[in-house]
C-alpha cells in the first residue's frame, strides 16, 4: 500500500505529466481558457488514463513483451511482440476512449454533458499514449502500481490545467507587451509554474 | 494526377506550400501544435536534430499515403484509419534508430512513439492531405515538419550552448576559453522548465518582427 502512494504522489507531483514532461501540451494550451472547460477536459483525461494504462499493463504482460505469451503455451514462450506496441496502445486508447463515451452516456448523462466534446479529442492527446509508454519503460511490478501511476499522471495533468486556465482568466486584465499576448505568456507562465513544481524533486518518499 | 502534372512541380503556389509553414503558419508558434513531443528533445543538439528529420519523414509520407486514399477511406472511420497509417511509419522510424543510431534513439526514450499522437500530422492530415492532390500534400507535410523542426533545432542549440557549453557534443565554451575570463555554465537551462521559457522568448522575436501575428488578447 506504501508503494502505491508513493507512485501516486511521485506520478502527480515530481514526474508532473506537463512540467517534467511536456504531455498533452497542445490541449494544454487549447483548452486553458476559461477553468471551467479546463475542469472538463481533465476530470475526462484522469478518467481515461485511470482505464487505459491498467489495460496497456495486461496486454503488455501477456502478449507483448518477449517471453509473454508462455501461458499459452511451449511454442509461444520465445515470441516477442514489443515491435508492435505502439500500434497495440494507439489502437487500445481509441477504442477505449469510444467505449468510455458510450457507456458514460449510458449511465451517467450529466457527467457526460459536461465531458462533451472533450472525450473523442483525448484519443489524440499525447499524455494518454505517453502515460502508456512511460508505464513500458518503467516496468511496474504489477497491475496495482500501473493503475496508480495511470491514476497519478491524470491528476497531475488537472491540476497544470486547472491552474494555468485560473492564471490566464486573470491575465486578461494585466497589460502584457503585445508580442507576447495569447501564446508567449502562456509558455512563460508555464515555464515558471514548472520551476515551482520543481520544488518538490527532493522530497524523498 | 494528370492535372497536377500540367502545372510546373516548383509553381509559385506549390513554394508557398512549403514556405509559409516555416514562418507565418508555423506549427508550433502560430498553429500551436505538436509542442507535447517537441520540448523534452531538446537539451541536446543531436537528438533533437533526429528526432526533426523522423517527423519530417514521416509526415511527408503520413501525407502521401493519406492523400493517395483519400478517396476510399469512409468518413466515420478517417480517425482510425490515420492514426494507423502514422503509426506503421513511426514503428518503422523507430527500427530504423534502433538499428543504426541506438544510442540517439535510447535518449529520445518514449519520443519517438509519441510522433504518432503529434498533433501536427493529425492535424495537417485533416486539414490538407484529406482534401488535396498528391504533390501539394507532400510539400505541405515537408513544409509544416520542417517549420516544426527548425523551432526545436533552435531551442535545443541555445539550450546546449548556455547549459552545457557544447555543441553537438563539441566543447565550444571551452575551446575559445571563456571559463578561463570566469564564466561558468547555466545549468538552468538544461532544466525542463527552461525549453518553455525559450519557446516563448521566440515566439515573442517572431511576433515583434511580424506584427500581424500578434493576438488581440
Amino acid at each position: 500500500m506504501e508503494g502505491l502512494i508513493n507512485i501516486f504522489v511521485r506520478s502527480v507531483f515530481i514526474d508532473n505529466m506537463v512540467f517534467a514532461y511536456f504531455l498533452g501540451m497542445c490541449s494544454y494550451l487549447a483548452v486553458s481558457r476559461t477553468v471551467s472547460t479546463a475542469n472538463g477536459l481533465g476530470i475526462a483525461v484522469v478518467f481515461v488514463l485511470g482505464i487505459t494504462v491498467p489495460v496497456n499493463y495486461l496486454i503488455e504482460n501477456y502478449f507483448l513483451s518477449a517471453g509473454s505469451m508462455a501461458w499459452l503455451g511451449e511454442g509461444f514462450a520465445a515470441v516477442d511482440l514489443s515491435f508492435l506496441s505502439f500500434i497495440m496502445f494507439i489502437a487500445v486508447i481509441a477504442s477505449m476512449v469510444q467505449l468510455v463515451e458510450m457507456i458514460v452516456e449510458k449511465f451517467a448523462p450529466t457527467l457526460h454533458s459536461s465531458l462533451g466534446i472533450f472525450l473523442p479529442l483525448i484519443a489524440v492527446n499525447c499524455a494518454i499514449l505517453g502515460g502508456s509508454l512511460f508505464m513500458q519503460e518503467r516496468e511496474y511490478a504489477n497491475i496495482a502500481e500501473a493503475t496508480s501511476f495511470g491514476l497519478g499522471s491524470g491528476v497531475g495533468f488537472y491540476l497544470a490545467i486547472v491552474g494555468i486556465a485560473a492564471i490566464r482568466e486573470k491575465i486578461r486584465y494585466s497589460n502584457v507587451p503585445g508580442p507576447l499576448r495569447g501564446l508567449g505568456i502562456t509558455f512563460i507562465v508555464t515555464g515558471l509554474m514548472g520551476i515551482a513544481f520543481m520544488s518538490f524533486m527532493g522530497i524523498k518518499l | 494526377m494528370s492535372k497536377s502534372e500540367r502545372e510546373p512541380l516548383f509553381s509559385a503556389k506549390n513554394i508557398k506550400l512549403l514556405s509559409t509553414p516555416l514562418n507565418d503558419e508555423n506549427p508550433i508558434t502560430v498553429q500551436v501544435l505538436g509542442i507535447c513531443s517537441a520540448l523534452a528533445v531538446t537539451v541536446m543538439l543531436e537528438p533533437a536534430v533526429v528526432l526533426a528529420v523522423a517527423v519530417v519523414a514521416v509526415m511527408g509520407a503520413a501525407n502521401v499515403i493519406i492523400s493517395l486514399l483519400r478517396k476510399t477511406i469512409p468518413p466515420r472511420i478517417r480517425i482510425i484509419v490515420q492514426l494507423v497509417v502514422i503509426a506503421s511509419l513511426v514503428i518503422l522510424v523507430d527500427q530504423v534508430l534502433k538499428a543504426f543510431f541506438y544510442d540517439v534513439s535510447r535518449q529520445l526514450s518514449v519520443f519517438v512513439g509519441l510522433i504518432i499522437t503529434n498533433c501536427i500530422i493529425m492535424g495537417r492530415l485533416e486539414a490538407f492531405a484529406l482534401g488535396n492532390k498528391t504533390w501539394p500534400s507532400f510539400l505541405d507535410g515537408v513544409g509544416n515538419a520542417a517549420g516544426y523542426g527548425w523551432i526545436l533545432i533552435v531551442v535545443a542549440f541555445f539550450r546546449e550552448l548556455l547549459g552545457s557549453g557544447t555543441l553537438w557534443g563539441y566543447p565550444v565554451i571551452e575551446t575559445l576559453g571563456f571559463y578561463n575570463l570566469g564564466y561558468e555554465n547555466n545549468g538552468f537551462m538544461i532544466l525542463p522548465p527552461m525549453a518553455l521559457i525559450t519557446v516563448g522568448i521566440i515566439i515573442w522575436v517572431q511576433r515583434a518582427r511580424n506584427r500581424k501575428l500578434i493576438e488581440s488578447n
